[in-house]
Order: C-alpha cells, then sequence, then structure tokens
C-alpha cells in the first residue's frame, strides 16, 4: 500500500514581492477557500494559512497523485501565469515540509524572526480547517506538533525575547523622522493585533496620545481604552490626520483607504509637520504615492524589513539553536509518519502480541508443576494460537481494500488502541 | 620675526585643521567614540590656533586684518568655527562636527591658496566701524555657514529616509528633527547678525562717504542675501515651511553668501574690493 506524502506550497515576503502577495492574501477569510480547495482531486488532508507575509498550502496525498500543478494554480488564481509565479512559488515534500512548517510555527521563518504573532495566525488556521473536517489524522498530529516545537524554541532559546518586532523597526524609523517620540501623537486605523503592539511599543518609547480609529467604533473603544486614549469612526479619519504625528493602519479593507490627494491640502494646516505612515496591512491600506509628498513617510511591511536587517546579526546566534530544535523534531515527526504505513504496523501488532504471549507464558509456566516437555509445548502453542485468532480480524480489516482513502486514520486509531507509539 | 610667527601660524593652522577634519572623518567612518573626542580637542586647538593667527595679523598690520581676500576667508573659517564649537548643537545633532571640520578646511584652503600679503588701509577704511561692521557680517556668515551643512545632512538623511535604503548615512546622520531645528536655530541667529552687519555698514557708509546706500555691488547682494533668507524665515513662520524646503533654501542662501563674499569682488568689483 502506497505510505502518505505531505505536501507544501507557498509564498513568502522572502521571495515574492508585496505587490503579488497581495494579489494572493485571502481577504474574505478562510471558509470559501478551504472549500474551493476541497474541489481538487486527490488531496486527502488540507490545510491553508494566510498572514500578510505568507500564503501557504498544506496537504496530504495518497501515493504519488501529482497535485502540484492544481494547488498552484489554486494559490494564484489569475493572478500570475505560471512563467510568472514559477520564480515566487515554493514547494517542499515530506520531511522538508515538515521542517517548513516547524520553522514557520517557531517563528524562524518570519519577517521579523522570533515574533510571537504567527503561531496565533497558525493555530487560528488550523481551528478553522479543523472545523472545516478539512484535516486528518496526519495533519492534525502534525499541526499540533508544530504548536508545541513553537513552544520548545521559544522556552529554550532566547529568540522571543530578542525578537525585534516590526513595532520596533518602526520606533527606529520614528526616532530618525522626530528625533524622540515624547509627546507624538499616534493614530491607529484599525483595531487588530498587530496595531496594538505597535502602539504599545510607540507609548512606551513616549508616545503621548494614542488615538484609534476604526470601521467598529466597539473595538476602537476597546482598543483606546488600554492606551487611556480616544476613539474615533474612520470618516473622522482626516480630520485627526491634522493633529496626530504617526499613523499605523493595519485594517482588513480590500482596496486604499487613504489617497495622497486626501493628505496633500492637510500638510498645510499641519504648518508641514511631519507625518509617518506605518502600513502593516495586506493589502495595503495606504497609497503608495504618499511616500512623494514633503515631510511624509510611508513604509510598509517590505521597508520595515530592511531596517530590521540592521540589527539581524544579534538574533542569528539564537536562530542557530532554535534551528537544531526544529531538526531534531521534524526528524521525531518523520519517524512517526513513517510508521503510519500499514506494513510496519501489522509487524509491531504481531510482535507485542508474540512479547505478551511470552511473558504470561514465562509467569506460568513455573507454576505448573509435573508437565512433560509436550504438553508445555501445547500450552505455549494455544498461547501462540489465542494471540494469533484474536488479531487476525483487526489485521483483515486493516489490510483490507475497502476503505483505502482512510488507511491513515485507521492506521493511527489501530496504533493508538494497541498503544503501539512508544515502540517505534 | 612677527611675520616669520605669523607665517608659521597660518602653516600650523592648516596641519592643524586638516588633522582635525581627518579624525572625524575616521570618527565618521567608524564611530568610535574616543576618536570623536579626540577630533573635537584638536578641533579647539585649531579654532585657538585661528584665533592667534588672526590676532598676529591684527598686531602686524595694526588694524582689523579682514581687508584682503585671505584675511576675509580665513575670517570666515574662523567664524564657523566657533559657532561651532561654542553652542549646544554640537551635542544634539550627531556627526555634526565631520561636516563643520570639512567646511572649515576647504575655507582655510583657499585662504592657502590666495596672497597672505598685507596691504596698507586706505583712509576711508580706518574706522572703529570696520571691526564692527566686519565683525558681524563674518559672524552672520559663519551661523550661516552652520545652517548650510545642517541642510546638506539634512537632504542626505531625508534621502535615506525616502528612498527607503538604509545605506552608510542612516545610522550616521541625526533625525530630521534636530537638523531641522539646528537650521532653524542657526538661520535665526545668522539673519539677526546679518541685519544687524547691514545696517551697521549702512551707518558708517553715512559717516565715511555722506549716503547711506550706495548700491556698490557688494551691498546690493547682501540685500539680495538678506532678502533670500528673510523669505525663508518668513514662509516658515506663515506657512510652517520646514524640512526639505528649508534645507534647499538654506543651501540657497548660502550660495549668495559665497557669491557676496567672492564672486562680486572677482566679477563686479565696487568700494568692497579687496586691497589688490
Amino acid at each position: 500500500m502506497p505510505s502518505e506524502n505531505i505536501l507544501l506550497l507557498g509564498v513568502n515576503h522572502k521571495n515574492t514581492p508585496l505587490e503579488v502577495r497581495e494579489k494572493l492574501a485571502l481577504t474574505s477569510g478562510y471558509e470559501e477557500p478551504l472549500q474551493a480547495l476541497g474541489q481538487i482531486d486527490g488531496l486527502q488532508e488540507y490545510y491553508l494559512l494566510s498572514t500578510c507575509n505568507r500564503v501557504e498550502i498544506l496537504v496530504s496525498v495518497s501515493g504519488d497523485v501529482d497535485v502540484e500543478k492544481n494547488l498552484a494554480g489554486f494559490l494564484f488564481g489569475d493572478a500570475l501565469t505560471p512563467d510568472q509565479y514559477e520564480k515566487h512559488l515554493y514547494c517542499y515534500r515530506n520531511e522538508d515540509a515538515i521542517h517548513h512548517l516547524f520553522m514557520v510555527a517557531a517563528s524562524l521563518d518570519s519577517m521579523i524572526v522570533g515574533e510571537s504573532q504567527i503561531l496565533g495566525q497558525l493555530k487560528e488556521a488550523y481551528r478553522y480547517s479543523s472545523e472545516k473536517k478539512c484535516t486528518g489524522p496526519i495533519l492534525n498530529k502534525l499541526l499540533h506538533k508544530s504548536f508545541s516545537v513553537a513552544k520548545r524554541v521559544r522556552s529554550e532559546t532566547q529568540i522571543g525575547s530578542s525578537a525585534v518586532s516590526i513595532s520596533y523597526a518602526a520606533i527606529e524609523l520614528a526616532k530618525k523622522i522626530f528625533g524622540s517620540l515624547e509627546s507624538k501623537r499616534v493614530l491607529l486605523i484599525g483595531a487588530g493585533e498587530m496595531a496594538e503592539l505597535a502602539a504599545e511599543h510607540l507609548v512606551g518609547n513616549g508616545a503621548k496620545d494614542v488615538v484609534v480609529a476604526n470601521r467598529t467604533l466597539e473595538n476602537a473603544l476597546d482598543l483606546a481604552k488600554r492606551f487611556n486614549g480616544r476613539a474615533v469612526g474612520l470618516d473622522e479619519l482626516l480630520e485627526q490626520l491634522e493633529q496626530v504625528d504617526i499613523i499605523v493602519s493595519s485594517t482588513g479593507a480590500p482596496g486604499v483607504i487613504l489617497y495622497k490627494e486626501d493628505v496633500k491640502p492637510l500638510m498645510r494646516n499641519r504648518r508641514n509637520k511631519p507625518l509617518f505612515f506605518i502600513d502593516i496591512a495586506v493589502p495595503r491600506d495606504l497609497d503608495p504615492s504618499l511616500n512623494d509628498l514633503d515631510n511624509v513617510y510611508l513604509y510598509d511591511i517590505d521597508d520595515l524589513n530592511n531596517v530590521v536587517e540592521l540589527n539581524k546579526a544579534e538574533r542569528d546566534k539564537e536562530a542557530i539553536k532554535a534551528s537544531r530544535i526544529v531538526d531534531e523534531e521534524a526528524l521525531k515527526f518523520k519517524d512517526w509518519l513513517a510508521g503510519l504505513a500499514v506494513t510496519p504496523t501489522l509487524v509491531a501488532l504481531r510482535e507485542k502480541g508474540n512479547l505478551i504471549a511470552k511473558m504470561e507464558l514465562a509467569r506460568t509456566l513455573p507454576k505448573l508443576n509435573g508437565l512433560s516437555l509436550k504438553e508445555q509445548k501445547s500450552v505455549e502453542k494455544m498461547a501462540g494460537a489465542i494471540v494469533s485468532k484474536l488479531l487476525h480480524d483487526p489485521m483483515l480489516f486493516l489490510k483490507s481494500e475497502s476503505c483505502k482513502d482512510q488507511s491513515a486514520m485507521k492506521v493511527d486509531v489501530f496504533r493508538s488502541v494497541f498503544d503501539l507509539e512508544k515502540k517505534q | 620675526m612677527l611675520s616669520e610667527i605669523n607665517y608659521l601660524l597660518f602653516n600650523s593652522v592648516l596641519v592643524v585643521s586638516f588633522v582635525a577634519s581627518a579624525v572625524y572623518l575616521v570618527f565618521f567612518f567608524s564611530q568610535r567614540e574616543e576618536l570623536r573626542k579626540i577630533a573635537r580637542l584638536i578641533f579647539v586647538c585649531s579654532g585657538v590656533l585661528q584665533s592667534l593667527y588672526i590676532v598676529s595679523r591684527y598686531v602686524i598690520a595694526g588694524h582689523t586684518p579682514i581687508t584682503s581676500q585671505h584675511e576675509a576667508v580665513v575670517f570666515f573659517a574662523w567664524s564657523v568655527t566657533w559657532a561651532y564649537l561654542s553652542f549646544h548643537w554640537r551635542y544634539s545633532v550627531k556627526n555634526f562636527g565631520t561636516f563643520v571640520s570639512m567646511l572649515v578646511l576647504i575655507m582655510l584652503l583657499i585662504a592657502a591658496t590666495v596672497s597672505r600679503q598685507f596691504h596698507p588701509l586706505a583712509p576711508a577704511l580706518q574706522s572703529l566701524w570696520l571691526p564692527v561692521h566686519a565683525g558681524f557680517a563674518v559672524m552672520a556668515y559663519g551661523f550661516l555657514a552652520l545652517a548650510f551643512c545642517g541642510a546638506i545632512m539634512y537632504l542626505l538623511q531625508e534621502h535615506e529616509l525616502k528612498s527607503k535604503k538604509f545605506g552608510f548615512f542612516f545610522s550616521r546622520l541625526p533625525s530630521l528633527d534636530s537638523l531641522d531645528q539646528l537650521n532653524n536655530h542657526c538661520l535665526t541667529a545668522g539673519f539677526a547678525l546679518l541685519t544687524l552687519g547691514i545696517i551697521t555698514g549702512s551707518v558708517w557708509a553715512r559717516q565715511a562717504w555722506g549716503t547711506y546706500w550706495h548700491w556698490d555691488p557688494k551691498e546690493t547682494w547682501s540685500l539680495i542675501t538678506w532678502f533670500l533668507y528673510a523669505a525663508q524665515i518668513h514662509l516658515r513662520f506663515t506657512l510652517g515651511w520646514r524640512g526639505k524646503r528649508a534645507a534647499v533654501m538654506s543651501i540657497v542662501g548660502f550660495s549668495a553668501v559665497i557669491f557676496t563674499l567672492w564672486g562680486v569682488n572677482f566679477f563686479l568689483g565696487g568700494v568692497h574690493s579687496y586691497a589688490q
């Protein structure tokens, strides 16, 4: 019986420019894309992750079904032709896929190595997939494992504490523009997690006032309360722009929400005081040409990455330690995966049965006095027969071709029922 | 004897200023803090030597040494040096010293190429107004030169920030805000001194020649310079002109200063011409 293959396809910030990622990012949530993904033939289990920096599909297929092309087609849709996306796309199989997933979960593949957001995003993506019953025994196990790998990396290395987040990069830049952040005003557009993180850093560095503008005022109020700030509606945006100095935009809006033409007339009222826009949304919220205005500085996620590069060396050491952990765990998982094949499970089961028979015989035989050698042989035979007969049906079931596509689940259940995990 | 000392003094000013610039430049590349301290010390020495040189010329000539091309440029360098050394922005504006010391060195090198001869002062210029008028003007130029250095640094840093390629200058140059403030402060001080220079000059002209204003080329160009800076200060107050535009204006203004100082004498002549 052919074994399971794990396949991981995706694009990330390393080899795909923001313009392309923007087109691929899922703005409508996970449900529809997961459904569409389910239409592709040959997928046993599938899972989808979409963040600002990456879109990845993780699937398990039975045997050598070739789904790569279909998956790539799904990922890029009409945005790019195969010739165009070839240089962006990466595709990993089995060990490499496992390794990559662990790297992502442990935040070693992040734009900002060590940032903790990715784990939350991974868990959320997994929740959708598992709720929609898209994942099965292999991906369930694999993703849970990736969470624990991330935790292990976090507790055993300094990567988290030395993590320099996007907000850190933003602060470096803000200091080059404003000198000190003392008494600078911050406007958050969108009340997401990332905005919160950025605001925390800015306030920590002396920023005075936090204003939150959001589509739903309630969320804005909640976030504003945390910083003793104010909440406003999105329609008051332009008015607020006259007062603030630093703007962090992270809405989920599908298009640009603030144009150069909106900001240009404001600069006169601001008496040309500098404005620093940080656009961490994908797709972008802010018109890239804002940067052309005098005294206006606009940075999107990719730009911030360049700043982060400046203090990368310190973190590299911890990253090496962390990737050792990932290597180790990936290897362990590979062994588990290999164990999922039917034959080794059968062997393991038979071995276990034989072992039980042998142990019981060793305990019972000395207590039986006066048995002849022939009688002893009979007892041994009987024990062996009981084990074989008892295991016969389960083994037949496991070998049966009837429900082939569920073999992975069967094997997994089997291994749990008979407690074969520890033996491998 | 005195003139030999004078000669030696100028050469030592050149050497010390060169060393100061060189150490500042090494510091700029390596960013080692101890080098900055050494460079500043050498630059202070250069400032002291420049003062001594000017005093020695005063003693020899018997009047304020600002009447020849050479003297005017040395005076200019001296005022830039001391405007830099005596104010707080040498602390707040990172790596400012490198740029200022380079500018001073360039001025001194120019001074070295022209004639260092002493010239007798024309009777019309023998007045207490000479040091007052020329002193204000040259001090004004000192501050305006600092504004010019700050403007260059501003444009470099703003280019780094706008282009988002964080190269050599990004970490080495101070924040835009501190450079803009520097520009603002130096301009205000420079403009006030320039105004005083023009007023004292016109009062002196009334005494020496009977009219306040001659439309002598140098006067005209001083007035043009004055208007350029006045416009910039006005725009900053009314429209909040700052940042890149202010920096460009500072550079334009300083070009006018340079032209007033040299260009006028080369191309236009007039009563302010240095003794030939």
